[in-house]
């Protein structure tokens, strides 16, 4: 029981100790082990002395003193370490939310996490384990790695901020738009990875998907005035609607126009939509903006025919423009082809192939397979079908593509 | 002329020394610095963090992109430099041969551009 409160309180305060801490020694991996010392401090304290009052402040004031004996155990240890800093730490402050900036403690924290000196994966497993406070063996299942892989990665990235010195502030404001591009594009990364996993059965991690709406909403609190944060959890909102209706009972991928919409999340999807207005009204355009507002055409329609497809044609000519990318040159070429005929689209889509530009990439022979599949053209259908299973690996869109080949006989 | 001496070693060799043979190293880096302030050659110089803290910066169209990691990865890494004013190669080139880091790796030597 208690042990669940402990959970609880780490998960809504965590950040927020963590963050403290870290500002207080100037060392991410100190504040880290010190924190860690703290929680199971309070899994031995709580049950036996009753739960604190305040368990957030409980836990910064045991974490500094942790903080403090490290320093000295580091100094009194074998190896002669390098001039460590005095372990006098300001005085504990009752709690910690009552004192300004610690919002921006933990703003830092995330642009640390999300700095480009850090490889991507470095950054990912920072962001799920100070931010999101999941442990080294819940990131190394999220992504199928062994626990070791995981580990190893984040007690480099940790090492890195310490000796190459990565400050721990927000960035100034000539490259704070970049930056905040990194930090969104991790979050996204997590919900993509949860929302179409590539190798695990059922397609879906739904546990880091909704990692990934929590670190959209931190997001949203930490960065008020950022119209695409607010857009990037519109969006993540809008597809994880749809969620519970994307797999059918034999665990097989279900497209969009077969899913059954009665059983879509109306309040995500509403939810979504208001962020989304709040966004667009701030009249600063960017990708994520663009992105929800398909994702948001998609959910209004009550049946597959009702989708206004040329506006969401329009919106990957917008998107396009944005952020040019293969991919997003694919999806503008199916919304083309859904609203004006597929023979519209599959010329557009074989000169992407042509190109080289998305080799190995499934999803390509299986648009291009809807495509012709949708033209009658049988034959060419089949082949695009064939190429597709070749490429796929997820075994719930395998199953999907499957059955589209089995139905054409 | 001044010349930099870039010193080239396997860095994870140089982590695994016993720590007497480390201490003998940083002993004789000391001893080989001092040498060069003597001659009156010494223009700078020093040890490099591990590559595992290098990040790369590059340019392109006015959009700046930075990237964990070394500019590229090699069997053996810079680890240090000097820079030492003397008169022509052959002066640097001996200098260069009495550096400890050519026991373990390498030194390329390299004339400086003269502004």
């Amino acid at each position: 029981m208690l042990g669940r409160i402990l959970d609880q309180v780490v998960r809504r305060e965590g950040t927020r100790v963590l963050a403290g801490l870290i500002r207080l020694t100037g060392d991410f991996e100190l504040a880290e082990e010190a924190f860690q010392e703290a929680c199971a401090r309070a899994a031995g304290a709580w049950p036996r002395e009753g739960l604190p009052e305040r368990p957030g402040a409980w836990l910064t004031t045991v974490a500094r003193r942790c903080a403090v004996d490290l320093i000295r155990r580091r100094r009194t240890g074998a190896l002669p370490v390098e001039a460590l800093p005095e372990p006098h730490l300001p005085e504990p402050v009752e709690d910690p939310a009552d004192i300004s900036g610690v919002e921006d403690d933990r703003l830092r924290l995330l642009f640390v996490c999300c700095h480009p000196a850090l490889a991507q994966p470095a950054q990912v497993g920072l962001a799920l384990r100070t931010l999101a406070g999941l442990s080294t063996r819940e990131i190394a299942r999220a992504f199928l790695e062994p626990e070791v892989t995981t580990a190893q990665r984040l007690v480099r990235a940790k090492r890195k901020i310490r000796e190459a010195r990565i400050p721990y502030e927000v960035p100034r404001p000539e490259v704070f738009p970049e930056r905040l591009e990194a930090v969104l594009a991790v979050v996204y990364l997590v919900f993509n990875e949860g929302y179409s996993a590539t190798d695990h059965p059922g397609l879906l991690r739904p546990d880091l998907c909704a990692e990934a709406i929590r670190l959209g909403r931190l997001l949203v609190e930490l960065l008020p005035g950022e119209p695409e944060a607010r857009a990037l959890l519109a969006l993540m909102l809008l597809h994880d609607a749809r969620r519970e209706t994307r797999l059918g009972p034999d665990g097989v991928l279900v497209p969009l126009e077969e899913q059954e919409r009665r059983r879509w999340d109306r309040a995500a999807i509403a939810e979504g939509t208001a962020l989304l207005d709040g966004a667009v009204a701030e009249r600063r355009a960017g990708p994520y903006q663009v992105q929800a507002a398909i994702a948001a055409l998609h959910a209004r329609a009550e049946k597959p025919e009702d989708t206004d497809w040329p506006q969401i044609a329009a919106l990957y000519g917008a998107l396009l423009r944005l952020a040019p990318t293969p991919v997003v040159e694919l999806n503008a070429a199916v919304a083309l082809a859904m609203a004006e005929g597929p023979e519209q689209g599959l010329p557009w889509i074989d000169r992407l192939a042509a190109s080289d530009a998305l080799v190995g990439y499934h999803l390509l022979p299986a648009a291009r397979a809807d495509l012709l599949r949708r033209a009658g053209r049988v034959d060419e259908a089949r082949a695009a079908y064939g190429e597709a299973l070749r490429l796929v690996r997820n075994p719930a869109e395998r199953g999907y593509l499957e059955r589209r080949l089995r139905e054409l006989g | 002329m001044q010349y930099i001496f870039l010193i080239y070693g396997d860095e994870k060799a140089w982590a695994k020394l016993p720590p007497g043979e480390m201490d003998d190293m940083y002993g004789a880096f000391r001893k080989y610095s001092q040498a060069l302030v003597d001659a009156g050659v010494m223009r700078g110089g020093s040890e490099l963090k591990p590559v595992a803290t290098a990040t790369t910066v590059r340019s392109r169209n006015g959009k700046v992109t930075t990237v964990d990691g070394p500019f590229a990865e090699t069997k053996e890494q810079l680890g240090g430099y000097y820079i030492v004013d003397v008169p022509n190669l052959e002066k640097a080139l001996e200098w260069a041969g009495k550096c400890p880091g050519a026991r373990l790796g390498g030194i390329e030597v390299r004339p400086l551009v003269e502004s």
